[in-house]
């Protein structure tokens, strides 16, 4: 049975990721005017723009061109970029894992931050902790990323001078583990503190909810001791509305490395695609957002795989 | 027969079936399987059986709410499924329906004097002044304060909800009332408010009623004709009286031996 | 009505979410009379008086990098971010909501196409979506703003799709279907009132959002373009600044964060007022005993306990009330009864009586908000468990007290297999190794005559019917042996048959085992066919006890022989069903002296006097009545 929903919802996923590709490519086919020219700017030769629109398949209906994009696509082939004078997938390549790294890191420690302060604050309603805590996350969902980077950078690299603010080139250039660490330490936070409120005020709520229901009066009317009837009984019940959000997170820090990356200089496709949107490099840009939609696709399924290893009625459903 | 007002031939109702996503065909429920009753004029057949029957399902179709995957369901003559298909308001002139979760039935954003006005407007055209003096007859009907109709829901409780839910049924003027467990959210000495209202309701109107409940003592009460379901079937029907005191099918008469206090007499009174 | 609270009083009444509209309603000003105000023009630039630090005379707040004033532009760039969170998002409602409530209106293919659709959008992170958009359109305020709104739209259309969902199958559109209403009229009066609420909290918990979207964009250079600035514009052009002048980048943040602060709040008081789910107090954290007041206060003007003291289980002038707001509840108000070995006493009473309130309160298990004991105790064989230490009442529940409950569905954890859940309960109070536990809870299932015990024990509650999960329920109280059970209406959700079965199983059991059964329930002949004594409850009183047959047979109380007779009796059709008039008496407004007097056909206006005290009719049987008392 277990088996049977993971392979469903693996099954799933086909027709997903032909969604997310034909959103992508139909975004960057909204380019007003011909797309060659975009690409190759104003003073581009005649030549220089047919030879575009034949390798973009311009000269193709739009679900041809569809299709030989998708088949490239499958075959690794993302185009070239005109501005970086590369093949995409190249850059791509050497971007993608730094922010992986960066998110997935941010991601962590949001969630486990988010989900242990949301507990204590549950458990202790109306205590002193819950009351920072939830002031803390006011503050935390209130606050634009990009500008906390900036306050971290100002404070903790320029003032206190404890920390790199930046200009992380090389991920696996001299420094080793460590330093990436240490460049890793100022971004992550500021990628992990908003998603972190948001976990936070979900896993209280979660919580309080999932305390009033009538299996933990049942817990306690065994006599359960009362850490086992909040971390057994009601935690778990908690986390099966927490994960999918944890899930939902992913895009959220996915989405907030583009801002994280600009503030840091840190070197991944965040930090390209903005660089990618003012310079018009329109392929860069369609595979940039791809490979992220696709990784965020497939944390998506983790979570819901995990869901399922939680709660068996989604394993029956 | 002539005297029926209401007449259901062979009706199965199915639900699911198709197929999922990927692979496996859903499986079919019939919920109701072949049943076939009839309803005779002024008078109310109970339909009891418990949950999962296809006793609710039966009361949906017979107003109109769903419709069957075959088998007919007639009123007056006239086919149920036909008329919601082509003419709602004919037929919910001739049938109306109680819900059995008494504030579940009431829009909460209207105030009584709306929900009531609604079928006045709807399927009578009746104009203000005549509405306006139509609500406070039905209010009064089901003995409720006439100023109460410019209250909202959330502030009757459930008796006045339930009387509330009558009044709309009985503002279409209906000949026939399908009562799904009209009184089983409500307290036992609520609910024979309510009982006593229906029996008033239906000697002084002529009402006829189909009365589908779990509750055996209560359908006993109320019905002259008794029909027993169990999954889907109609097992065993026929007049009150013979029902009770002679079933026979073994279905009916484990029902009626699992009636808690069966064994006791009753106190005097 | 006069009585029902605005929602704007609600709203401020909250002293938080007062602070938020007020913090909102300041800058929400300031910005609307940005035109009239003395201000600078935002876009003048003076070279020679750049990044000149706040209180700088003539620049309140300083000035840039090319010396525009920053506090013009600051309130020219906060009209224009508020402006564009406010149009996104509600442009990003109106056609999400629409999709979503036609998506489940009509449901079929339409339906699923869309929803597809939908998910296919929300398989991006959000930002990055917008981040295509705009690098398709181009960079500027109103491509960021069609941006903003394209990815928002999915979370509206699902979102108002669900709310809708529970409101099309409910029983009140049916009635407006029957009432001869059209589609649209339905949709326009049933279905659209009913899911606006929802529509307003989502857009006033997404404004926020919105509102840092689209400065997010600005300040990556893709929003607004110079020299037109929105607060994450500014923010953008003070990044690079922040080492030299810090204020330049850091005053426009401020104000971001203000504004979402302001929003959230309201967005919160928002849906505070208008989810019901939420009203009366929000969520509580339900503690894990009842709250008590102090046993000087509780046992004040009590008996000496006298016998009851031996017995398994004495209840004793026990008060459980509820505050919510400024309503007190008066559960119960004074309920004594004594349990006996072996005894089965019955607590019967129509919803309000009182009698589960009394039920839970034995071991401590009204949830506390918003419970409390006020007065009264509760022996156990002489042990006061209201105020015995936690680890002592932990060691009596599911031990010598156990508890079945009503619901089956609800009151097994769905995540545990049931055999763990009763082995649990074996471990905590017998201190029995894992393989030993789970073989006693196998036996168990068995006794309780679940079928295929030994595997199905690895199943979850999803898996049984609700009648086998009452039969867990039941294997679970009896798993330590206990002396007392309390069954809390434990088959008012079972069908008959069920229902017939369930009963026969625990009352076997309970002999078998010697257990004390204490049996809540609205149902007389139940009561009738378990129960050696019997104590009908009424306003949270008990107004009637005795042998079941004495009260029964004889009913001495007005109230019990009422509701005697307006039930109908099976095999007894003709015999007439009187009603009660009126209504069951509110908790919070229980009338002086008998709460039935209202109700009553014989009410005296010494009925109303005075508080009436329970009196003999014979050696066993009491009634709280002044014509008993005489």
């Amino acid at each position: 049975m277990l088996n049977s929903y993971i392979l469903r919802r693996l099954l799933l996923i086909v027709p997903v990721l032909f969604g997310v590709t034909v959103i992508v490519f139909l975004v960057i086919s909204l380019v007003p005017g011909d797309p060659a020219k975009a690409i190759l700017g104003t003073f581009a030769t005649p030549d220089a723009v047919a030879q575009v629109r034949h390798d973009l398949g311009l000269d193709e209906s739009l679900p041809v061109q569809y299709g030989i994009w998708l088949v490239n696509l499958l075959q690794g082939d993302f185009g070239r970029s005109y501005i970086l004078h590369k093949p995409v997938i190249v850059e791509i390549g050497a971007r993608l894992f730094p922010t992986l790294l960066l998110a997935g890191v941010a991601l962590v420690l949001s969630s486990v931050v988010g989900i242990l302060l949301g507990i204590i604050a549950a458990v202790r309603q109306n205590s002193w902790p819950d009351k920072v805590i939830t002031v803390a996350v006011l503050v935390g969902i209130s606050t634009p990323s990009f500008w906390l980077g900036i306050l971290l950078i100002f404070w903790f690299g320029v003032r206190l001078a404890w920390l790199p603010v930046g200009g992380m080139q090389e991920m696996f250039g001299g420094g080793g583990v460590l330093d990436v660490a240490r460049h890793m330490v100022l971004p992550a936070c500021a990628l992990a503190a908003v998603a972190g409120a948001v976990l936070v005020r979900l896993t209280r709520g979660a919580m309080l909810e999932v305390m009033r229901q009538d299996y933990v009066r049942t817990a306690r009317a065994k006599g359960l001791p009362e850490r086992r009837v909040i971390f057994v009984h009601a935690f778990r019940n908690a986390l099966v509305g927490i994960i999918p959000v944890i899930g939902l997170e992913a895009g959220f820090v996915l989405g907030g490395a583009v801002y994280i990356e600009t503030v840091f200089q840190w070197p991944g496709i965040g930090r390209m695609l903005v660089s990618a949107i003012s310079t018009r490099d329109i392929l860069l840009v369609q595979g940039g957002v791809l490979v992220i939609a696709v990784a965020y696709v497939i944390i998506n399924l983790l979570a819901d795989i995990a869901q399922s290893l939680l709660d068996p009625r989604i394993r029956a459903a | 027969m002539s005297g029926m007002v209401l007449t259901t031939r062979d009706v199965v109702r199915e639900f699911g079936g198709g197929r999922k996503w990927f692979g496996t065909p859903r499986p079919h429920v019939r919920a109701v399987d072949g049943v076939s009753l009839d309803v005779a004029r002024g008078r109310t057949l109970g339909i009891v059986g418990e949950s999962g029957c296809g006793k609710s399902t039966m009361a949906r179709m017979m107003v109109g709410l769903l419709l069957p995957t075959s088998g007919t369901i007639e009123i007056d003559g006239a086919s149920v499924a036909d008329l919601a298909r082509t003419d709602r308001r004919t037929l919910h002139r001739k049938v109306q329906m109680v819900f059995q979760d008494p504030l579940g039935s009431l829009n909460p954003r209207k105030t009584v004097q709306q929900i009531l006005e609604a079928p006045l407007k709807a399927l009578h055209g009746m104009g203000r002044a005549a509405r306006r003096d139509r609500v406070a007859e039905l209010m009064s009907l089901v003995s409720l304060r006439a100023e109460f109709a410019e209250r909202y829901p959330h502030e009757f409780s459930g008796g006045q909800s339930q009387r509330i839910g009558i009044a709309r049924a009985l503002a279409a003027n209906p000949e026939v009332i399908v009562l799904d467990e009209p009184v089983s959210a409500l307290d036992v000495s609520v609910q024979a408010q309510v009982l006593m209202l229906l029996a008033d309701l239906q000697a002084r109107l002529g009402l006829t009623y189909v009365f589908i409940s779990h509750d055996l003592a209560v359908v006993e009460t109320i019905s002259d004709e008794v029909a027993v379901m169990y999954f889907g079937k109609v097992v065993e029907r026929g007049p009150r009286a013979r029902i009770f005191a002679d079933p026979q099918h073994e279905y009916t008469k484990l029902l009626l031996a699992s009636i808690p206090g069966a064994r006791r007499a009753g106190p005097p009174g | 009505m006069s009585g029902r609270p605005s929602a704007w009083r609600l709203l401020t009444q909250n002293g938080v979410v007062a602070f938020g509209l007020a913090l909102l309603g300041v800058m929400v000003l300031i910005v609307l009379l940005a035109p009239v105000l003395p201000l600078l023009d935002p876009n003048v630039t003076d070279v020679a008086h750049r990044l000149k630090p706040p209180l700088y005379p003539g620049h309140w707040l300083g000035t840039d990098q090319v010396g525009r004033d920053i506090l013009s532009r600051l309130i020219w760039g906060t009209r224009l971010s508020l402006v564009v969170g406010l149009t996104a998002a509600l442009v990003a409602a109106a056609i999400g909501s629409a999709i979503g409530l036609s998506s489940a209106f009509y449901g079929g293919l339409a339906d699923t196409l869309l929803m597809r659709g939908i998910d296919m959008l929300m398989a991006f992170p959000y930002l990055l979506l917008a981040l295509a958009i705009v690098a398709a359109l181009g960079p500027g305020l109103f491509n960021a703003m069609m941006a903003i709104i394209v990815v928002n739209i999915p979370f509206f259309a699902r979102g108002v799709r669900g709310g809708t969902l529970s409101v099309v199958n409910a029983d009140f559109m049916a009635a407006a279907r029957l009432s001869g209403l059209s589609d649209w009229q339905i949709i326009a009066t049933e279905l659209f009132p009913n899911v606006l609420p929802g529509i307003v909290i989502g857009v006033s918990t997404t404004v926020g959002w919105m509102i840092l979207e689209t400065a997010g964009l600005s300040f990556l250079g893709l929003g607004a373009q110079p020299p037109q600035a929105d607060l994450g514009g500014m923010l953008g052009e003070g990044r690079n600044l922040i080492q030299v002048a810090p204020h330049v980048a850091t005053i426009p943040g401020i104000v971001i964060l203000l504004l979402a602060v302001g929003i959230n709040l309201v967005g919160d008081g928002l849906r505070d007022v208008l989810d019901p789910k939420l009203k009366s107090g929000g969520l509580a954290r339900t503690h894990a005993r009842t709250a008590a007041a102090s046993s000087e206060a509780r046992r004040a003007g009590l008996q000496p306990a006298g016998d009851a003291a031996r017995q398994p289980l004495a209840v004793r002038g026990l008060h459980t009330q509820f505050t919510v707001g400024r309503n007190v509840y008066k559960a119960v108000g004074g309920v004594s009864f004594t349990v006996k070995p072996g005894e089965a006493v019955g607590l019967v009473g129509e919803s309000g009586s009182g009698k589960t309130v009394t039920a839970l309160s034995i071991a401590g298990l009204v949830a506390t908000p918003p419970g409390k004991i006020t007065r009264g105790e509760i022996l156990h064989h002489g042990e006061d468990l209201v105020d015995v230490p936690m680890q002592r009442l932990q060691a009596v529940r599911g031990g010598t007290i156990a508890y079945v409950f009503q619901d089956p569905l609800t009151t097994l954890n769905p995540l545990i297999p049931v055999g763990e859940q009763v082995a649990e309960t074996i471990r905590r109070h017998q201190n029995l190794p894992r393989a030993e536990a789970w073989r006693k809870a196998v036996a168990l299932l068995e006794s309780v005559r679940l079928p295929d015990a030994a595997n199905r024990a690895r199943s979850y509650p999803h898996e049984f019917s609700g009648g086998q999960r009452q039969r867990i329920g039941i294997a679970m109280a009896l798993a330590n042996n206990p002396e007392v059970i309390v069954a809390d209406e434990p088959t008012t959700a079972l069908d008959v048959t069920t229902q017939a079965q369930v009963l026969a199983l625990l009352n076997d059991l309970r002999r078998e085992r010697n257990a004390a059964l204490v049996f809540i329930s609205h149902d007389v002949g139940v009561i009738a066919e378990l129960c050696d004594t019997v104590h009908v409850m009424y306003g949270g009183k008990v107004v009637e006890s005795g042998p079941v047959a004495a009260v029964l047979q004889t009913p001495a109380h007005p109230y019990t022989q009422r509701l005697l007779a307006c039930v109908p009796v099976l095999g007894n059709p003709e015999r007439k069903i009187e009603p009660i008039p009126g209504l069951p008496p509110a908790t919070n407004a229980l009338p002086e002296g008998c709460a039935f007097a209202p109700r009553c056909h014989l009410a005296e206006a010494r009925c109303s006097a005075a508080e009436i005290e329970l009196a003999p009719v014979s050696a066993d049987h009491f009634a709280r009545c002044v014509r008993v008392a005489a």
